[in-house]
């Protein structure tokens, strides 16, 4: 980045004016609920649509991926324990703190997509309904999903979705706050815990996300937020052990394949990537509900 | 007075109504395979029950080709309610021709004719049946209005359940639209010809089914087919990782179902006879050769003497030996590598430690069988513990907590299933929400129905078989 | 019948002091590992798939016929249907002299003299039931008047039943010491407990009642009166049998179990046998240890017998029984 006369105005919507110099934000990752740097130290400058320098973002590295995955393993029994009406609330929050930082979103979202301000309020409007949408399915996404099995003998018999575990999300690369809710709400509506990697080149709303999931109840380490090179994080999230399920909406298109065998390593559950990325606007089905739930099915007899 | 001793009762070889030579089916006709014929074992005696002829690469690109071609002419456009009496018929006539499937398959697989009879024959047709009422209400199944099927489907099935497991791929498949091309294992062939032929007799439109016949290279040949859009397989952890490999970046659907190294944990509180029942029913079914056999068994401290001794007690009357017995509990191992790797596990297990106990039971003196073994004094870090055996070989393990319980249980790759034996609600619901398996038995065990989803988290594969959710995966949801 | 003898109410070992009180009792047969019912069925139903053929088949039916307790209980026995039940008892088929007589003739109590008449020294035993068979509704003076009776005329063996209304009141103790005071009033005679498990409340009564009936001395734990239904299941004699094999793990001593009614079949006794034989061990296949109270097997097993014997199918008018 060779520009030198940096305003580091976040989100471009600050104007140093009157002698006062606006406080510019630092942008962080956001790993077991805490907002640390990278462990690399490394940052990244993050422009707006038309090439100005917006910030500086944190290059995370491998170690931080550790450290995320870790983070989201240890979340994991607290969040998938949690009731589903707990769950369903919790996200509701993040909607409503959403809401309450409306304006500072569209601000975010026109600067890393150069979308218009009326543009970018209905997407921030999409992203508000989209976690509404989903902390309702919280507590019924076991009923759609489950079913009471009428087998042939003396037993009662039942299935219901758990849970896979950690999921990691490539987050889309264009869509940067309605895209990446998309991807996210779902992990967190089923009850798994997630290490996202943001969108390369538009982490900003992301992070400014992240402020928002710190919070809304939404415990620490159930959402790891990771910016950086896609190209460098992805492999060691797709490879990790202790990731069970893998999503590449975002993933750079001569990786996917790639990912997809270290994937296999430990046969993660793999959403593959899209062959363009999807029209965020339409309301989803279940498909990424059903993508991070297992089907546990108990048997047990009936009889005095 | 001399013990009183069960004669032999032997069903009938001849009911299998055993063919010299078996060739692979294609579109609707047997044909000579393209590869070299392969000679069937009945593991019992290890003498050639059959030539099989196996299919070579390009009689995969016809398989795949005819079944394309059925997808899209003939099966795709035909009314659900239509391939529904198709596999309704099917089912009938596997359940008519039960006797001659049940002993054909112990013939080819070793397994009990109390097995093949009881079990799998049964649980075949039933999915079968199940299945075929499906065909005709895929929109009430929960995937949308009008869900589609995925094309054609690629199934690669182990020996285990020959017959079971290939019902198991080809009845949802073909309910839900789509059309298949299966390999069935390479030491256990036959029961899935024998499907092949009443599937014709009952007229299932040619293409609709394919059996090719063949070793790993046939399966490597199928499942990397461009001309799939799903593969279902189901079969050993390694295996299935390869093929996930080989599937990345192509977008084609697919399941597996892999290993497991289930945990079956016995409360203090548990009826203790019926654990004991479970416990030899978990490991000893179809000689251990089941990916969800309760092959650890967990037994809480309080109770570990007095349960072991009950357990060696009850296994010391399985009888070991003709398969075609009907008063035969544990048949032969299915192949020689099997049997080699069950030796070399359970060796592993005396160089670390464990204490081998060995049923007394006399084996025959020849075929391949491996007596009862179980192993005590195991700790998790032993391979007996963490390897699957695929084998009459139980690693026994203590714990004295209920949280203990589950921390050994979920320490494992896998996740296929699980066993829990207590006679306290509460607590056999808090466990079963707290191990991570796909099945979970409580106080039962080796259940399956067809509308049961059967499969496993982790390691032990994605996707489920039977049930609502099972169906699912073969449509385009 | 067994070749130990326990004393009334005294259970040997750790066993002792089981029954020292109401309180005790209650907690030991409450502290009995539960029953799974379909767990249980479903083990027995695997017994039943057992195939016995030729030899065995041969064997066990033989085994079956002596272990007998040939019976008739009912309002209208008189002493000539007993007399000619001895008959049978002693001499099964007149055409196969091999075949074993019966374990015993089991009768009323007050019909017990004219068994023991007929039966001399035959070996066969006469058992009677006694205690208000088979409600058992009767003051203990009266029960113990009945079992006096019986032993008395020659009895061998005393068949009485247990207080199901006490059982099932949770009134262990009572129960329990009425079969201490039945097993003093059979002096020598060897004492059957009849749970009537058809009457309980489930498996896990039948454990509890198993062993409560042990404790207090039984010699054998006995199904049913055969007069309601159901009587002796399949898992009812495995569950039973469970208890005689953890009597003998506790205490050394082996007790016996009778199978009484319901079986009429020499298919249905021979599963029976593969139970004693799988569930409890081979060393309980005598008549000292596993009984058979029935009247209409005898005629099914000398019929399937003979079929075996003469490769043809027999039927019931070529054997002298009624």
């Amino acid at each position: 980045m060779g520009n030198t006369t940096m305003s580091l105005s976040p989100g471009g919507r600050a104007d140093d004016t009157a002698g006062r110099l606006t406080v510019a934000k630092t942008y962080k990752l956001y790993v077991g609920g805490a907002f640390p740097r990278s462990e690399s130290a490394r940052s990244y400058p993050v422009t707006d649509a038309k090439g100005r320098l917006l910030a500086h973002a944190s290059l995370a590295s491998r170690k931080d991926v550790r450290d995320a995955v870790s983070a989201a393993r240890s979340a994991f029994p607290g969040w998938s324990g949690a009731t589903a009406y707990n769950r369903g609330q919790v996200l509701y929050r993040v909607a409503e703190m959403l809401q309450s930082r409306h304006e500072a979103f569209v601000d975010d979202v026109v600067a890393a997509e150069g979308a218009s301000r009326r543009k970018a309020a209905g997407i921030v409007d999409a992203a508000i309904d989209r976690w509404v949408w989903y902390a309702g399915w919280t507590d019924k996404i076991v009923s759609v999903l489950g079913s009471v099995n009428p087998v042939a003998g003396p037993y009662v018999n039942w299935s219901t979705p758990e849970p896979t575990g950690v999921v990691g999300v490539l987050a889309p690369q264009s869509s940067s706050l309605l895209g990446l809710v998309d991807v996210l709400a779902p992990v967190l509506a089923v009850g798994a815990t997630a290490v996202v990697v943001t969108s390369e080149a538009r982490p900003l709303p992301a992070i400014g996300l992240a402020e928002v999931l710190a919070t809304s109840d939404v415990p620490g380490g159930v959402v790891n937020v990771l910016t950086g090179r896609t190209a460098e994080l992805a492999p060691w999230l797709a490879a990790h052990a202790e990731v069970q399920g893998l999503d590449l909406a975002g993933a750079p298109e001569e990786l996917a394949a790639s990912l997809e065998r270290a994937a296999a390593g430990t046969v993660k559950r793999v959403l593959p990537r899209p062959a363009a990325e999807a029209d965020h606007s339409r309301v989803p089905g279940t498909a990424r509900l059903r993508a991070w739930s297992e089907i546990k099915t108990v048997w047990h007899p009936v009889g005095r | 007075m001399e013990p009183w001793t069960y004669a032999p009762a032997r069903e009938s070889a001849a009911v299998a109504n055993l063919q010299p030579s078996y060739r692979p089916f294609v579109d609707g006709t047997f044909v000579d395979g393209g590869g070299e014929p392969l000679k069937t074992l009945n593991p019992a005696t290890e003498e050639v029950l059959a030539e099989v002829g196996t299919a070579s690469e390009s009689d995969v690109d016809r398989a795949v080709a005819a079944a394309r071609r059925a997808y899209e002419k003939t099966w795709g456009p035909m009314p659900g309610a239509e391939r529904a009496k198709y596999l309704f018929r099917i089912a009938r006539v596997v359940a008519e021709r039960s006797r001659e499937l049940a002993v054909l398959e112990t013939l080819d697989n070793g397994k009990p004719i109390r097995e093949s009879r009881d079990v799998d024959v049964p649980t075949a047709a039933a999915h079968l049946f199940h299945h075929a009422g499906w065909a005709d209400k895929l929109a009430h199944a929960g995937f949308g209005a009008d869900p589609r099927p995925l094309g054609v489907v690629g199934g690669v099935i182990p020996w285990n359940f020959p017959l079971l497991m290939a019902v198991w791929k080809i009845a949802p498949a073909l309910a839900a639209g789509n059309t298949i091309v299966l390999k069935p294992a390479e030491t256990t062939p036959l029961t899935a010809l024998v499907l092949a032929e009443i599937a014709a007799e009952a007229g299932l439109p040619a293409g609709v089914l394919n059996v090719l016949p063949g070793a790993g290279d046939i399966g490597q040949a199928l499942v990397g087919h461009d001309g799939l859009d799903k593969v279902a397989f189901t079969g050993s952890t390694d295996v299935g990782k390869e093929i996930q490999r080989r599937l990345a970046g192509t977008g084609r659907h697919l399941t597996l179902e892999l290993g497991g190294k289930a945990a079956n944990i016995v409360y203090d509180d548990a009826a203790l006879d019926q654990a004991v029942e479970g416990v030899v029913e978990g490991i000893f079914f179809n000689q251990g050769h089941v990916c969800c056999a309760g092959s650890r068994l967990l037994v809480q401290e309080s109770i570990a003497d007095e349960f072991e001794e009950l357990l060696h007690a009850r296994i010391a009357t399985l009888r070991v030996g003709d398969p075609l017995d009907k008063n035969t509990d544990v048949g032969a191992i299915n192949s020689r590598a099997q049997l080699d790797r069950i030796v070399d596990l359970a060796a592993a297990g005396d160089a670390e430690g464990a204490q081998r106990w060995t049923s007394p039971c006399p084996l025959p003196e020849k075929g391949l069988f491996f007596p009862p073994t179980v192993f005590s004094g195991v700790e998790q870090t032993m391979r007996v513990a963490r390897e699957e055996i695929f084998g009459p070989v139980l690693s026994v393990l203590t714990f004295p907590t209920p949280d203990e319980a589950v921390a050994k249980a979920n320490n494992t790759p896998y996740g296929l299933s699980a066993g829990l034996w207590t006679d306290k609600g509460a607590k056999a619901m808090w466990t079963a929400q707290r191990v991570r398996a796909g099945v979970v038995w409580t106080n039962t065990f080796n259940r399956f129905d067809p509308t049961s989803p059967f499969g496993g988290y982790g390691e032990s594969g994605f996707g489920r078989e039977g049930g609502r959710i099972g169906l699912g995966a073969y449509l385009d949801a | 019948m067994t070749t130990t003898v326990p004393a009334p109410g005294s259970a040997p070992g750790a066993l002792a002091d089981v029954a020292r009180d109401e309180v005790s009792l209650r907690r030991f047969l409450h502290g009995l590992p539960g029953v799974d019912q379909v767990g249980l069925e479903r083990r027995s139903a695997g017994l039943a798939t057992r195939s016995i053929k030729a030899g065995s088949k041969m064997r066990a039916i033989d085994m079956a016929v002596s272990m007998i307790d040939l019976t008739t209980l009912e309002g209208s026995d008189t002493p000539g249907k007993v007399r000619s039940l001895c008959a049978q008892a002693m001499r099964p088929d007149p055409d196969y002299p091999d075949v074993p007589a019966v374990a015993a003739v089991c009768v009323y109590a007050d019909l017990a003299g004219v068994a023991v008449e007929r039966l001399g020294g035959s070996g066969v035993g006469v058992a009677a039931v006694a205690t208000a068979f088979p409600s058992g509704r009767a003051s203990l003076p009266v029960k113990l008047a009945d079992t006096a009776l019986a032993v008395e005329a020659g009895a061998s063996e005393i068949d009485m039943v247990i207080d199901r209304g006490a059982f099932l009141s949770g009134r262990y103790g009572q129960v329990f010491d009425e079969i201490v005071a039945v097993k003093q009033a059979c002096g020598t005679a060897h004492l059957k407990v009849i749970l009537e498990t058809g009457e309980l409340a489930g498996y896990d009564d039948v454990r509890r009642a198993s062993w409560l009936a042990l404790l207090a001395g039984a010699d054998v734990i006995k199904t049913s009166t055969g007069k309601i239904s159901p009587a002796a299941t399949l898992p009812v004699v495995a569950l039973m049998l469970l208890a005689v094999r953890d009597w003998h793990r506790a205490t050394g001593e082996r007790r016996g179990v009778k199978a009484a009614g319901g079986i009429r079949s020499a298919k249905d006794a021979i599963k029976h046998l593969v139970a004693v034989n799988e569930v409890a061990g081979p060393e309980w296949l005598t008549p000292e240890l596993f009984r058979f109270g029935a009247s209409s097997l005898l005629n099914d097993l000398l019929r399937q017998r003979r079929t075996q014997l003469e490769g043809h199918y027999s039927g019931a008018s070529y054997i002298g029984a009624g």
